[in-house]
């Protein structure tokens, strides 16, 4: 018998939730973590808990954010009783707002088809209306769209909360710990780190852009590509924000948060001027008084993208007992992976529900 | 706790207030400087835990010695020089955007 029942390989945040669930439901676990070197999304995000712009096209994603989304008070507030740490989350809804007509079209247009899909509640506001919940919209602001399911939280802090608390359910966190070879030796997975190696019947991939060569390893394709968000941050400000915009939130702590840039630069998590600018100047038209605050840092953080955007979620056919969990979302997600998926992965594995979320939708012919 | 340096002691004056205090201070002082030597050890309180905190580095890196001056919040009191009626203002909590 092994030591570890599972071993999750990434210790993020799709790792740590995932982890956290799989502790709580008795199983001895074991996380392998890479050190600094890490590109680490978890470090890197916006730490909303969004769904207006979440699943068209795939209901099953839709459903799956919302049930997250719907479990995350729960889940905040069993992180607090369990660690004392506080992830501030929120949930006052969202807005996404539109400089021009042309944009308010689009964003109606998407939520409308996403409304259809799936009954996503939303609501397209004019600037008198939108004035009233968000006082400081620039002139320019033509209006916006507001959906009561969204949300946001302190994601630095919900890394801590996760790692405290995993750390007091028993789990062997094991940081340094980069992944070069797995084996599957007589139903035991053998994870090789440089001359180390972890023993376990089951392990999970949660290793972001890393999946794609680990799940090479167990016989699962796994194609993600990153995709660069630079995001900055001004210094602490007095509340003026109480409703979180797509790409730009204050948090808990007053630091305005403006990011919503997205880049195909590889394995690069370097900021550039130009995007940087951009996002900035967006964002001040949209709250002038931005412009009077101090920028304090900006950065850039790698996003774990696939050709649709959906996540994958799937068990190995040729290595059972191998499952990847991987998704852009990591925060949003948090308490759907901690709350739902580990409870199954801990169990009997996938239910037909996940089949959705399978890799197998990339292989369909493009002819078909 | 700070004295002025005794071949500096005659120089000219400029005055300032600190809150409502009138306070006096070399031309060539910063608004840091300034606060030291009227004996502000503490010139602000932290933007999140409200702890008293004054200027330490004295060479803009650490960021400890922020205030409001003429209304505007979160400057670096030792990246300013004194001005003749400047007015200075204890920063207590985060500034106010737009101020």
């Amino acid at each position: 018998m092994t030591e570890h029942d599972f071993a999750v390989i990434g210790g993020g945040l799709v790792g740590s939730a995932i982890a956290w669930g799989l502790a709580g439901a008795g199983k001895r676990v074991a996380l392998l973590d890479e050190g600094d070197v890490a590109f680490r999304a978890s470090r890197g995000n916006f730490a909303l808990v969004w769904v207006q712009s979440k699943g068209l096209g795939m209901p099953e994603y839709a459903r799956w954010t919302r049930a997250s989304s719907d479990a995350w008070a729960g889940f905040a507030q069993e992180l607090r009783e369990e660690t004392g740490i506080d992830v501030a989350h929120q949930r006052p809804g969202g807005f996404s707002l539109a400089l021009s007509e042309d944009e308010l079209v689009r964003r109606d247009t998407m939520l409308k088809r996403l409304h259809n899909q799936s009954d996503l509640p939303y609501e397209i506001m004019d600037r008198t209306r939108l004035q009233k919940m968000l006082p400081d919209i620039g002139p320019e602001v033509v209006g916006g769209a507001y959906c009561p399911l969204d949300g946001h939280a302190n994601s630095p802090r919900l890394l801590r909360a996760l790692h405290t608390a995993l750390k007091q359910r028993g789990v062997a966190y094991l940081p340094e710990h980069g992944v070069d070879r797995i084996e599957h030796r007589g139903g035991v997975f053998v994870v090789h780190s440089g001359t180390r190696t972890v023993e376990a019947p089951r392990i999970v991939l949660t290793a972001g852009n890393g999946n794609r060569k680990l799940g090479e390893m167990v016989g699962l394709d796994v194609p993600v590509r990153p995709q660069r968000g630079q995001i900055v941050i001004t210094e602490k400000a007095a509340p003026f924000l109480n409703y979180p915009v797509v790409t730009i939130r204050q948090t808990d702590e007053g630091g305005v948060m403006m990011g919503d840039s997205l880049e195909e630069a590889g394995f690069d998590d370097r900021i550039g001027l130009g995007v940087v600018g951009t996002i900035a100047e967006r964002a001040v038209r949209m709250f002038p008084l931005l412009g009077s605050l101090n920028v304090v840092r900006t950065w850039a953080a790698l996003r774990v993208m696939t050709q649709d955007g959906f996540p994958i979620y799937e068990e190995s056919r040729s290595h059972p007992g191998a499952f990847v969990a991987t998704c852009h979302s990591g925060v949003t997600l948090a308490a759907a992976h901690a709350k739902l998926l580990a409870p199954l992965i801990a169990a009997d594995g996938l239910t037909d529900d996940f089949t959705a979320f399978s890799a197998k939708r990339f292989h369909v012919s493009s002819a078909a | 706790m700070f004295h002025r340096l005794p071949d500096l002691a005659d120089a000219a004056l400029v005055t300032l207030t600190i809150d409502s205090e009138v306070i006096t201070a070399r031309p060539s002082d910063t608004v840091a400087a300034a606060l030291l030597a009227a004996g502000h050890a503490a010139c602000r309180e932290t933007a999140v835990s409200s702890t008293p905190r004054g200027p330490y580095c004295l060479m803009g890196v650490c960021f400890d010695c922020l205030v409001t001056i003429d209304g505007v919040g979160n400057r670096q009191g030792c990246l300013v020089r004194v001005r003749e009626g400047m007015h200075v203002e204890t920063q207590r909590g985060k500034r106010v955007a737009g101020r």
